[in-house]
């Protein structure tokens, strides 16, 4: 699903991915772990074709990284510090929206809703009504909604308290059960380490290590 | 998705987000309203210069509420990151572009002839019925024109910081042809001076060429601008 050899990912002038080789298979989480600025949130980007590839090689999905990155998109949905959603539009309207982009239909749309836990008394509610979990599950209803099967997350725990974690960890594995692939760049380890089935240290701009992480699938 | 089906969705996104939060109706209409009569007080209530001045100041008003219309358009947008997740889902630039000018284009409609009433009721200005059909024709040249350059400049103006000074700044020196020209035919279509209604149809080409060039220019530079 994500084939990475040697791949150069640069900023400006600085190669904020210095050569990381990577394989990420489907219905994997893996957790990308290290300190700010080692190249977790660029790695994301590169995997998201928002980045071009400088050297070194890169597929995602079959696509190549180098040419196919605007193929590439629509497969991915990035999540990172934002929702990408309208406060003013009740969740079912945000859904519809982002899964109208693709051409998804109604049950598609019902379905995403179903499976993230924002259908029955949450759909008509408005977006700006909604608590920092119950904003994070509709966003990942609207991933679910345009098909998204790579999800890159940026700190996907940022801003959300003890209830609204748990929640959205039992949504990602769920997600992950059902086939989509989850990487997550993240600085709760401990938490991020149970949701993993594998860790992955990002370092100075390279992946170092990769070890099994702590949830059951990890370790079946 | 075509470009076509992307830029009806948009378009009805925001003015569903429009429908449900009221800004432009309880916000920007009576901005522009207020802009009118203010005029009135400054140019001392002189009947006759009002109704003289009357089509160039409904074009002012329309161009300070562009401002804010644009402004609010792409607020809702980078609120919570929505119009770069329409970029990383890879949804196509033209169509956010012709949406947004759409969305934009609609709600500017309904204020400009809500500022034609008001200059009727206020400045004592008449609709000849000869002119309608050039005052319709410039209403929506000039409101295309207006909205093609709003939303390629809110789009630019929405990645920078001091968004708010920048747009103004952006925008009003590039509407100002359409201001001139949206007048004029105003002038001809309500017989302001003893304007002959013939004399507007060289402004409407005017402002038709405007809006052509800036709707295939924005729909081209738009993508690469909001990339950036």
């Amino acid at each position: 699903m994500i084939r990475l050899r040697d791949a150069v990912a640069v900023l400006g002038s600085f190669p904020a991915l210095a050569g990381a080789t990577l394989d990420v298979a489907s219905g994997e989480i893996v957790l990308l772990r290290g300190p700010n600025g080692a190249g977790k949130t660029t790695l994301l980007r590169l995997c998201a074709g928002l980045l071009p590839i400088a050297r070194g090689s890169g597929e995602v999905f079959g696509l190549d990284l180098a040419t196919d990155r605007e193929s590439i998109r629509p497969l991915v949905g990035l999540l990172g510090h934002q929702n990408g959603l309208y406060a003013d539009l009740t969740v079912s309207d945000n859904v519809r929206f982002w899964g109208a982009t693709i051409g998804a239909t109604d049950d598609e749309i019902e379905s995403a809703m179903a499976r993230m836990g924002v259908d029955g008394r949450l759909r008509d509610v408005e977006v700006r009504r909604l608590s920092a979990g119950q904003k994070r599950r509709t966003a990942l209803a609207g991933l679910v909604a345009r098909r998204a099967r790579l999800w890159l997350l940026d700190e996907p725990h940022a801003g959300l308290d003890a209830a609204g974690r748990d929640e959205l960890d039992g949504t990602l594995r769920a997600a992950a059960a059902a086939g989509a692939t989850i990487l997550v760049a993240s600085h709760e380890l401990e938490r991020a380490s149970k949701l993993a089935t594998r860790i992955v240290d990002v370092e100075a701009g390279q992946v170092r290590t990769a070890s099994d992480g702590e949830s059951e699938e990890g370790r079946a | 998705m075509s470009v076509w089906r992307i830029a009806r969705l948009v378009a009805v996104k925001d003015l569903r987000i429009e429908r449900r939060s009221r800004v432009i109706t309880n916000q920007v209409a009576p901005f522009a309203g207020v802009t009118m009569v203010i005029f009135a007080f400054a140019l001392d209530a002189n009947s006759q210069i009002l109704e003289r001045v009357a089509p160039g100041l409904v074009w002012l008003a329309t161009m300070f509420s562009l401002l804010l219309i644009v402004q609010r358009s792409f607020a809702v947008e980078a609120d919570d990151g929505a119009l770069d997740a329409m970029r990383v889902a890879g949804v196509d630039a033209r169509g956010i572009y012709f949406g947004k000018l759409l969305g934009i284009g609609v709600q500017l409609l309904v204020l400009e002839v809500l500022l034609l009433f008001t200059a009727v009721i206020l400045y004592g200005e008449t609709v000849r019925a000869e002119g309608i059909v050039l005052l319709v024709t410039t209403l929506l040249s000039a409101t295309c024109g207006l909205a093609a350059v709003g939303t390629l400049y809110g789009g630019l103006a929405a990645g920078f910081k001091g968004r708010e000074t920048l747009l103004p700044l952006l925008t009003l020196p590039a509407v100002a042809p359409v201001m001139i020209g949206a007048t004029r035919a105003v002038e001809a279509a309500l017989g302001t001076a003893d304007a002959a209604v013939a004399d507007g149809w060289q402004w409407v080409s005017v402002l038709a060429v405007f809006a052509v060039v800036f709707g295939v220019g924005g729909a081209l530079a738009f993508g690469p601008l909001i990339d950036e």
